[in-house]
């Protein structure tokens, strides 16, 4: 596999596309998966984790999936490709900066990722763009069905599938749904709507998970709880608040709308004009003017652009694209410049030929 | 105040109340050590830090912290400083310690999901496998060779490669 090749596509995420797909970007579950004769990737030795990493490459090659998945073992790639799986949320901050033999295993659409030497020996994942959990587990389901009848999994019958850490014990599921919620930001309700998740065992989460700022107002809702709780059961529970979010946002949009059209009008124009003029761009200025635009696209207040393009725009201009994209290396204040030239340009042909 | 034997001053204060009467002693620490009123006091720092450890900890920690898994060779402590166990088979070997922690985490302590559709390994087979393994690399590391190949015979005879 072309690492390249992604710098041609947006990815499963971004397609922005499915169902709610103005409010909701994604939908990804996965699963936490280990072998019962070997210790856990923390304790392996790296003989260990080698035999582990064949061991596994060898049974997903045989997996009955179409189209194949391709294997890229993570200590080949530069540091810049690394980046650039984490940033298409392909593989974890943690798989990219661990020690010793590990990878990951892809689709070419990028909806299914298995890294192998996590911290669990096998983590799953399947993406779905837009509201799609249900999708998105009949699929993660299916691919564990077929990896369990070739590998032996650690598991209990008290405790479930056993894992590296307690906290994923059970079903081993996290099942996430990403947000793009400005105007419950915007309107200081989205406090609210944290605390009454937490309430229910609900995690929030940034963009880019654990300790992420939540740049260009996404957010990730996910569970806590992996263990007494039927992997239905924990969906349900994730379904039953993910449409109120949604309602409680298109409403502060609606009332945003009513209160200050003018204002939020003045607001979305400045963002797009600042995102095709500017000089410089950091990737935090580049989040909060896309997350802008795409908010004035949903609304109908801008038309010189579509979502497709925003979120094209919103994974393009992370570090580690934009150096791909140029080809070279650069540092932080080429970068921003790198960025601001790239983004001047793409609106400029969107401009020029709107959908 | 001073000792009510000696003129040292008083560290030990006793109070005794025998039929609604109370009785008060002061004592210096040697003249109460001589009349047994209390035990000769050493600074015990390795007890005293273990009841720290736990009061923080729950109360079977002394027995859970002598625990070590024969299979990955990780010991208790070492699992409640990192977080993260080494093999499958310390669910069974800390298990008096993980359950409640799984009640805290989860509110509960017992699995309500899917169940992989083959038999599993008992968990004496996980046990002894990651065992053999850890036996393996340990020879492997020493080079010694001869046993590292009768133990690899071992683990293929087993049967299983995963």
């Amino acid at each position: 596999m072309n690492l390249d090749s992604l710098t041609h596509t947006s990815g499963e995420w971004l397609r922005g596309s499915g169902p709610e797909s103005d409010i909701v970007i994604s939908s990804r579950i996965r699963l936490a998966r280990n072998l019962a004769a070997f210790p856990f990737t923390n304790r392996a030795s790296n003989g260990q984790k080698a035999e582990i990493e064949a061991l596994l490459r060898e049974r997903v090659a045989k997996l009955e999936l179409e189209p194949k998945l391709s294997y890229l073992s993570i200590p080949a790639l530069s540091s810049l490709d690394r980046q650039l799986l984490v940033e298409r949320q392909l593989i974890s901050r943690e798989l990219a900066a661990a020690d010793g033999p590990r990878g990951v295993a892809l689709t070419p659409q990028e909806t299914i990722s298995l890294m192998v030497n996590e911290e669990d020996h096998l983590r799953l994942q399947v993406m779905r763009s837009g509201y799609s959990l249900e999708e998105a587990w009949q699929e993660i389901d299916r691919v564990d069905d077929l990896l369990e009848q070739r590998i032996t999994y650690a598991f209990s019958e008290e405790f479930g599938y056993l894992t590296a850490c307690p906290t994923n014990v059970g079903t081993g599921m996290r099942a996430s749904v990403m947000l793009h919620l400005p105007a419950l930001e915007y309107t200081k309700q989205i406090e609210k709507v944290f605390r009454a998740l937490q309430k229910i065992n609900l995690a929030v989460r940034g963009l880019y998970g654990e300790g992420s700022r939540a740049s260009g107002h996404f957010y990730q809702i996910s569970n806590q709880i992996t263990l007494g709780k039927s992997e239905a059961n924990i969906l349900n529970e994730i379904q039953s608040v993910i449409p109120q979010i949604i309602t409680y946002e298109r409403q502060a949009r609606l009332s945003w709308l009513r209160d200050n059209r003018q204002g939020l009008q003045d607001k979305i124009a400045r963002a797009y004009g600042t995102l095709c003029s500017a000089t410089m761009m950091t990737s935090e200025e580049t989040m909060d003017l896309l997350s802008a635009v795409r908010l004035g696209i949903n609304l109908h207040l801008i038309e010189e652009i579509t979502i497709p393009t925003v979120n094209e725009l919103f994974i393009y201009t992370q570090p580690a694209h934009l150096q791909k994209l140029r080809g070279t290396s650069l540092d932080g204040e080429e970068r921003n410049a790198a960025r601001a030239s790239y983004l001047r340009q793409r609106l400029r042909e969107a401009g020029a030929h709107p959908n | 105040m001073k000792c009510q034997f000696c003129s040292n001053p008083a560290t030990v204060h006793l109070t005794d109340i025998v039929d609604s009467h109370k009785k008060e002693l002061h004592l210096c620490q040697s003249c109460a050590e001589q009349h047994h009123l209390i035990q000769k006091q050493e600074l015990n720092l390795p007890a005293i830090l273990q009841s720290l450890i736990g009061q923080h900890l729950g109360p079977q920690t002394d027995e859970l912290a002598r625990l070590t898994c024969p299979a990955c060779g990780i010991k208790y402590m070492e699992f409640r400083a990192q977080g993260r166990l080494g093999c499958p088979h310390d669910y069974v070997v800390f298990r008096a310690g993980l359950a409640p922690l799984l009640q805290r985490i989860h509110r509960s302590n017992h699995h309500l999901g899917k169940f992989p559709q083959r038999s599993v390994l008992a968990p004496e087979q996980q046990a002894e496998l990651v065992e053999l393994r850890r036996r393996l690399q340990s020879a492997i590391d020493r080079e010694a060779y001869e046993e590292a190949a009768r133990l690899r015979d071992l683990l293929r005879r087993k049967g299983c490669h995963g």
